[in-house]
């Protein structure tokens, strides 16, 4: 507790409060019009889901296809209780039910399958993924395969601002904890950490669920923005699109998925038009990444101050 | 008895499929996404040749495989060749890469309407004790079980095949003894590709419809196939991809159609929960 209020936790909170205040500034004037917000929630929801992605997958080195079932839990729990009950309250509720519920699942699943290594795993999670769609697709409460109409929408900039703030700092500091060195060990060697003493399966399961806890948040302010939910956007496909962000910004780096989820999500408004091309370049991306920069394009750094102290940057929403 | 006869038909396309899988991990330990795609691609070829060039089924079966291994080992020396040394969830996610890419550059060049297939083989079908079997089924079966008398006659008849076998089991040995490594790979994404193709051809005449998204849960529920019978092992994925032919069948005949890919993938975790190994494959201990 000592160190709360060195300089760079001064940076961060000045920077934190810069951009909340800048973008807001942006919104009131207009500048950032109606259309472009949609841009701003994506990139909200990309890093969040990236982040928390990104400590499953890159922390912790558990490859994991199936963060788009976990969204899918928050986005639904979040739907149907605002839905219910369209107050603020309601939708705190639902965010915090959604994100409860989808760390359950991740525990769920997680126990079971985090025995899996590598590419077992990636297609086990896969598989519950599938399994959780398929299911939000049989059930009536969900509205079947026809979706979940008319989410009220209560999210605006200070919600979205003070989410991803909140998943950007709490999964950093999971990361400098014990625990975040154990997940880290983990990473680097199982073996070799387990025979450390690290109970490997509890940290796998942890970041898991952490991982889960987080994407359910996501899933809820997507509920919240888009107001249209059907079982079909959280497929395979959307596993994907987070797993390229978090493997562009660097497996392993908070602030590169951070830039990853904003790069991407600007490409994806200008693209808007293109599906198809949309995905052919992130396709090729992640190809030619992964052959040309196989540690993505950050790698496992991360862009502190001191960095910014030699040259200055815009600020990056950190 | 009819589910079990539509589920073995399926289940023989299933099984082509899942072999490139098994031959693939087998030798370099890799889960091919892409292949589902080359077996949409195959499915494209297919169809390309029966409607522009009016030759009959053989011809289309031969020509798609020929293009699918073509294609098979492009995307190997592009796109994994480069990997071998990189982790697997590198090489892993570059295979999820590739896949997309066949997918969307597909969808950019047919668009993502859904096409149906020429008839080409007769649509005839007879009755046996109150089982309607199609012709279609009956090329299909017999057109798998040909090439699979002919992909086991190559592993374990021929040099190329005794050369995969010995890469699978171990590399560095192999190398050293003189085998090609890059060669053998090669070879077994040439095989492996090629079979896919040929499934492609066969789905497309059966299902009589094809798009650029078709390779996605066929690929899936072919690995599923592999993995239940074994990863690595020819006559496991055989057995396994028969297995989720008629489960898949059984599933949706008895009235649930909407959960039948929920139950090829509980099979899929139970399996890798109880006995990653699966039916027919060898047990390995992690080393240090």
């Amino acid at each position: 507790m000592k160190k709360l209020f060195t300089r760079n936790a001064l940076i961060t909170l000045i920077l934190m409060a810069v951009s909340f205040v800048v973008v807001e500034v942006l919104i009131q004037a207009n500048i950032i019009t109606a259309y472009y917000q949609i841009t701003l929630a994506t990139i909200c929801i990309n890093i969040i889901m990236a982040v928390s992605l990104n400590l499953v997958t890159g922390f912790t080195g558990q490859f994991s296809l199936g963060h788009a079932g976990f969204m899918s839990i928050g986005a639904y729990t979040c739907g149907i209780i605002t839905v219910a009950n369209p107050t603020v309250g309601g939708f705190l509720t639902g965010i915090v039910m959604g994100a409860v519920l989808a760390a359950l699942a991740g525990i769920i699943i997680g126990i079971p399958t985090l025995r899996l290594k590598g590419d077992y795993l990636a297609i086990a999670t896969l598989g519950f993924a599938e399994i959780i769609r398929i299911i939000v697709q049989t059930l009536d409460i969900t509205g079947g395969a026809a979706g979940l109409n008319g989410v009220p929408k209560f999210t605006n900039w200070p919600w979205f601002w003070f989410f991803t703030v909140l998943t950007i700092i709490l999964v950093n500091n999971f990361i400098h904890s014990s625990h975040g060195r154990a997940c880290i060990a983990i990473r680097e060697d199982e073996i070799a950490a387990e025979a450390m003493g690290i109970n490997t399966t509890k940290y796998k399961v942890m970041a898991f669920a952490v991982g889960a806890f987080f994407a359910g948040i996501g899933g809820a302010l997507y509920a919240s923005t888009f107001f249209f939910l059907k079982p079909a956007t959280f497929g395979f496909l959307k596993s994907i699109d987070y797993l390229v962000i978090v493997v562009l910004g660097g497996m392993g780096s908070i602030t590169g998925s951070v830039v990853a989820g904003i790069f991407l999500a600007v490409v994806n408004t200008v693209l808007a038009e293109f599906t198809a091309v949309r995905m052919i370049i992130y396709a090729a991306l992640l190809v030619v990444v992964m052959i040309f920069r196989p540690q993505g394009l950050m790698g496992s750094k991360e862009i502190t101050f001191k960095l910014l102290q030699k040259k200055p940057q815009s600020n990056k929403q950190e | 008895m009819q589910q079990i006869v539509n589920g073995i038909s399926l289940g023989s396309i299933y099984a082509l499929i899942a072999l490139g899988y098994t031959m693939v991990y087998g030798i370099i330990k890799l889960i091919n996404f892409a292949h589902g795609d080359i077996y949409m691609i195959g499915a494209y070829t297919g169809f390309a040749v029966v409607t522009y060039t009016n030759l009959g089924f053989f011809p289309a079966l031969i020509i798609a495989m020929i293009a699918c291994s073509a294609l098979g080992v492009v995307t190997e020396k592009v796109a994994y060749k480069p990997l071998r040394s990189a982790s697997r969830i590198a090489v892993l996610i570059t295979a999820i890469g590739v896949s997309l890419l066949m997918e969307y550059v597909m969808m950019f060049f047919v668009t993502a309407d859904v096409r149906s297939y020429p008839d080409v083989l007769s649509n005839a079908s007879f009755e046996i004790g109150g089982v309607i079997i199609k012709m279609q089924q009956i090329y299909i079966l017999i057109t798998t079980v040909l090439l699979m008398v002919f992909l086991q006659y190559i592993v374990h008849r021929t040099k190329v095949g005794k050369a995969m076998r010995a890469v699978s089991i171990d590399r560095d040995a192999a190398e050293l003894m003189g085998i090609k490594v890059d060669q053998t790979i090669s070879y077994t994404f040439a095989i492996g590709s090629a079979l896919a193709g040929a499934a492609g051809v066969l789905v497309g005449i059966y299902y009589n419809s094809i798009n650029p998204l078709m390779g996605i849960m066929p690929g899936l529920k072919a690995f599923v196939a592999a993995v239940l019978g074994g990863i690595g092992s020819i006559p496991g994925a055989m057995i396994g991809g028969m297995s989720i032919g008629v489960i898949e069948n059984m599933v949706s005949g008895y009235g649930g159609s909407l959960i039948k890919d929920a139950v090829v993938f509980a099979i899929l975790i139970i399996v890798l929960l109880v006995k990653p190994s699966g039916i027919l494959g060898k047990n390995t201990r992690e080393k240090v």
